[in-house]
């Protein structure tokens, strides 16, 4: 397929200025370079495994802080292997879990093989049909100007595509231990007190 | 008081503040879930497969919910990765009751090769497991599965027996979805 336009880091930058508190799950991969190309925080947790899990650990936070916008950044890969969680979240529609699929059509980190999304498989028409209210594919710099409000501030289950160049990028590479970096998130999220004791 | 397992684990779930629970249905389930759909201080997540409970499970957590995540043991083949590679490599705690099939008098041999090897392969993932062949096994079992998985950040599946649970029998002309 040609036309991408979408640089995805750059999207990814403008949309997330205002991130403020937010809390964010990144899919393994490059989603994760990308989340930690912004700047590392204890509201990121990023995947380096699991993959196909992203969106359900996000179905998690949101549904135990409903009063806290989540958002879960991976790719196309990811996604398709998790694609049974679309249904789940699509019965709940929690209002406050947003999903963004950076699209590039590639198994990017195992060497840019094609995924399904460029044969054929179109994502938010999937989530549409889950039952997601809010749906979009982003292709031009004119579209992905909105995926910050999307992201960010409108009531969800929101699921945005962003058809993104397949581009080699620069890793950025935020910590890899798992157990650290559930608890600098939860100590950011409930206190070191809750986060510590059982 | 009902003496069911399934409310004496109702019972230890509201106790051990259990806030949401994944399950993936099964017959054997089928009341402890209703305890749980019927209980508003509990969130409950219907998954289509039973990776997405573990994922739930790991969310929950760091969103400050204890859980847990029912399913049958056929469905924990499809858990495998998820738990070495998120639960187990990040030491998150993960509580699940697991209801049998393809051991006690089964009737079906498509069930036999996934229950047979149920508790070894949990346990080469890292989980601790709990096997319960009576109802009073599977009371004791949950109540001290939770206190352990949420104090020491491990993983516990308590299996509940086939002879817990009752085996099922398959007669020509009975009506689909019958118990």
């Amino acid at each position: 397929m040609t036309g991408f336009a979408l640089h995805r880091r750059q999207i990814l930058k403008a949309a997330l200025a205002d991130r403020g508190d937010t809390l964010f799950v990144t899919g393994l991969g490059s989603a994760t370079w990308d989340l930690a190309s912004l700047g590392d925080r204890p509201e990121n947790f990023y995947l380096w495994g699991a993959m196909g899990n992203s969106v359900m650990i996000g179905l998690g936070i949101a549904t135990s802080r409903p009063d806290r916008r989540v958002v879960v950044i991976t790719g196309d890969g990811e996604m398709l292997m998790g694609l049974t969680a679309l249904t789940t979240i699509g019965a709940r529609r929690p209002g406050n879990l947003a999903i963004c699929v950076l699209d590039n059509e590639r198994y990017t980190e195992t060497g840019r093989q094609p995924t399904a999304t460029g044969l054929g498989t179109d994502l938010a028409a999937v989530a549409a049909a889950c039952g997601f209210p809010v749906t979009a594919t982003l292709r031009t710099e004119s579209e992905a100007s909105r995926l910050g409000e999307l992201l960010l501030r409108t009531p969800g289950p929101v699921f945005a595509v962003a058809k993104v160049i397949d581009e080699p990028l620069p890793m950025a590479v935020p910590p890899r231990d798992g157990g650290y970096l559930k608890t600098r998130f939860r100590t950011a999220l409930l206190g070191e007190a809750a986060a510590t004791l059982p | 008081m009902d003496d069911h397992w399934s409310s004496a684990a109702h019972r230890h779930f509201t106790a051990a503040g259990v806030r949401q629970v994944a399950y993936v249905p099964d017959a054997g389930l089928t009341r402890l879930i209703e305890r749980c759909r019927e209980d508003n201080a509990i969130e409950t997540v219907m998954c289509a497969t039973e990776e997405e409970g573990i994922g739930l499970a790991a969310g929950a957590w760091l969103g400050g919910h204890k859980s847990a995540m029912l399913m049958q043991s056929s469905g924990v083949g499809n858990t495998i990765n998820a738990i070495a590679s998120l639960i187990t490599s990040a030491h998150f705690p993960l509580f699940t009751i697991v209801t049998m099939r393809g051991q006690w008098g089964e009737g079906n041999p498509w069930q036999v090769p996934m229950g047979q090897a149920v508790a070894s392969v949990l346990q080469a993932v890292g989980v601790k497991t709990f096997e319960a062949q009576t109802n009073e096994d599977a009371g004791a079992m949950i109540e001290a599965g939770l206190r352990m998985a949420y104090s020491t950040d491990q993983a516990i599946a308590v299996l509940v027996s086939q002879r817990v649970i009752g085996s099922k029998v398959w007669v020509v002309g009975e009506k689909e979805g019958g118990r």
